[in-house]
């Protein structure tokens, strides 16, 4: 399988982790409003479970989920563009950093709710599949969710109705501040246990292990399995949001711990298993992709604030204004 | 002329997009059977891979609902109980009504969440009585809620074809309701309809309360000419075709099943006074503020909107005139 490409995985992790400190400066020059939540240290889950996906299948992602938008294969242009609240982004300017979706590549979109990914997407790739498509699906969540009703409900909805839905949840360790072990009884691999629903757990820093396990989960769901979960085990490398470069929070993560953490890159890990001229070669293209999206984003024009509203119906429906 | 009661109409509306759209599916608790007595004998006609039982998990089938949409089905949800709304607020409100505007323009989410039997069945008490509504036409999502069979009919086929989420309230008091039916046909959105014409006053009732509105208009008619307009969509409101009644008569009554507080009465007495001149202060009759229906059949029907007092809001809006 061409997935199996060390230089293509090599690449999609590098460009996430560019993309994002490109994106982190743009917050701090103003360019990106709102702030945005890095996906940092966790780029190797994205970019291994979207190797073993299909042009068929469909993903719905997190609020920290530039990352998944990416390695699904969006234009990063569009996407930064999206960040910077341009008409050119991918979602002309209407969702941002929290909602950027494309639609035309399977991503349902970046969702801000904790654990509503799971549902959405176990309806997409049912009716999909009742459509005749082979269509697989991912739902991308942190640990947080796992607490969720909706999201416990969608497992058993997928495992019920035997719908192919990949679960992953990226445990980076915290649900903002609140760490795994205070938040989480029993365990994630046991949620899914009660289920049935088949979990293994991976080193999430390794893009080639999440992209092997995603691979088997995939080719088992395809050949008729139902949902599986994979617990990819994570480090955020930087904050929860960009907001803690602006207003420092109590540490609530051990500097050891961070040191630690950070130690296992996973662009660092993948990079190693390239030529040194490989390498080379990728970094520069990300780089000129990136210059070029930078331009493009900061060069596309703003939306026009008497459009604010269109979009809101996709029956066309007017919404009344609200001035007097 | 055949008669139809209101919840066969709906059956009727139900079993005819499921014929001629294949894109159209039913999801709920209990449906294959027919709990609510609406959707009878589907499962038997169109199988139970199109007429889903879903387990009581109201948040993830609210949500399956919306990725279908997003697939390019048309998922139409029962819901047994108005309350189960509330549960599902956050999926209606937060996902499928703000898709198509945060994913600039990129998708549609054509659901319609069906809910048989709103507002009072008499003797089901605190939880199973409300009559959310205006909840849904202060977010902007599609709301109708129709008081005959033919609009039934008409209005669950047009929210089953109309491209955004669409929520039908089919009040309980208004589920026996039967009528004389020529031909049914689709009834747009945001288009109201005068059941009865008057000079004297523009009556607004909502839902099972037309019916109400019309008895207290006849009772009432050697003394004051009552007008009956029912919106029929709550959201988008025909507000032109209330000002054209109420620029004629003068004055205006709200007779309304939900609280009164941020009510749809509010809204539509709002909207009124900023186009029309009334001839008296305009007046409304619905349920108290913050109410929950107590459980005794005496105390249930004190809480809810009744005749007397739209008679009794009639008379004073008609004294406070010239």
């Amino acid at each position: 399988m061409t997935d199996a490409d060390p230089v293509r995985l090599y690449r999609t992790v590098r460009l996430i982790r560019r993309f994002e400190e490109r994106a982190v400066e743009l917050v701090h020059g103003g360019q990106i409003v709102g702030g945005i939540h890095p996906y940092l240290g966790q780029e190797g889950i994205a970019a291994g479970v979207c190797a073993a996906l299909d042009a068929d299948d469909v993903l719905a992602g997190t609020h920290r989920g530039h990352g998944h938008v990416l390695a699904r294969g969006a234009d990063p242009a569009r996407m930064l563009a999206e960040l910077c609240g341009r008409v050119t982004g991918l979602n002309a300017g209407r969702g941002g950093s929290m909602h950027a979706a494309d639609l035309s590549i399977g991503v349902l979109g970046a969702n801000a709710i904790v654990g509503a990914s799971g549902a959405i997407i176990t309806g997409a790739v049912w009716a999909h599949r009742r459509r005749g498509r082979d269509t697989v699906g991912v739902s991308f969540f942190g640990d947080g969710a796992v607490n969720e009703g909706m999201l416990l409900e969608a497992f058993n909805l997928a495992a019920l109705w035997r719908v192919p839905v990949l679960f992953v949840c990226e445990n980076n360790g915290y649900a903002t501040t609140m760490p795994v072990a205070g938040a989480v009884a029993g365990s994630i691999a046991g949620r899914a246990a009660a289920f049935d629903i088949p979990a293994v757990q991976v080193d999430g820093q390794d893009p080639e292990t999440v992209r092997v396990a995603a691979r088997a989960a995939v080719d088992r769901m395809r050949a008729g399995g139902g949902p599986e979960l994979i617990e990819a085990r994570t480090y955020r490398f930087d904050v929860h949001h960009t907001f803690e470069h602006a207003v420092r929070l109590d540490d609530y993560r051990p500097p050891d711990e961070v040191s630690r953490g950070r130690a296992r890159d996973p662009v660092r890990i993948q990079g190693e298993r390239l030529t040194d001229t490989d390498r080379a070669a990728v970094d520069a293209e990300v780089e000129a992709t990136l210059d070029e999206a930078v331009r493009f984003a900061l060069n596309s024009p703003e939306p026009d604030p008497a459009d604010a509203l269109t979009y809101l119906y996709a029956s066309g429906l007017a919404a009344r204004t609200g001035g007097g | 002329m055949p008669r139809l009661s209101y919840r066969r109409a709906l059956t009727r509306a139900l079993g005819d997009e499921l014929a001629r759209d294949d894109a159209v599916f039913l999801l709920g608790e209990d449906v294959q059977v027919g709990a609510s007595l609406v959707t009878t004998g589907l499962a038997k006609r169109f199988g139970t891979e199109r007429v889903r039982d879903t387990p009581l998990s109201e948040q993830a089938f609210t949500s399956f609902a919306t990725g279908a949409a997003l697939a390019g089905l048309r998922p139409v949800i029962e819901f047994q109980i108005p309350s189960l709304l509330f549960l599902v607020f956050e999926q209606i409100v937060n996902h499928a009504h703000k898709f198509p505007l945060m994913t600039g323009g990129q998708c549609r989410v054509p659901v319609t969440y069906l809910v048989p039997g709103s507002g009072s069945r008499t003797g089901w008490a605190g939880q199973h009585s409300d009559h959310p509504y205006s909840l849904f036409a202060h977010v902007g999502v599609v709301t109708v809620v129709p008081a005959t069979p033919a609009d039934a009919y008409g209005l669950l086929v047009t929210a089953i074809r109309h491209d955004d989420p669409v929520v039908v309230f089919a009040p309980a008091g208004a589920m026996d309701v039967r009528d004389d039916v020529d031909d049914l046909a689709p009834v747009p959105l945001g288009r109201g309809r005068i059941h009865r014409f008057g000079e004297d006053v523009t009556v607004v009732a909502i839902g099972h309360l037309v019916h109400d509105a019309l008895a207290v208009a006849e009772e009432l008619a050697d003394q004051v000419s009552v007008e009956v307009f029912d919106p029929r969509t709550l959201y988008p409101f025909d507000i032109d075709g209330l000002t054209e009644s109420v620029a004629r008569t003068g004055r205006l009554v709200v007779f309304d099943d939900g609280n009164r507080s941020c009510g749809m009465a509010a809204e539509i007495i709002a909207s009124v006074v900023e186009r029309v001149r009334l001839l008296a202060p305009p007046r409304r009759v619905t349920r108290p503020d913050g109410a929950v229906l107590p459980f005794a059949p005496a105390l249930d029907r004190a809480v809810q909107p009744g005749r007397d007092q739209l008679a009794t809001a009639i008379h004073l809006t008609v004294k406070d005139g010239p």
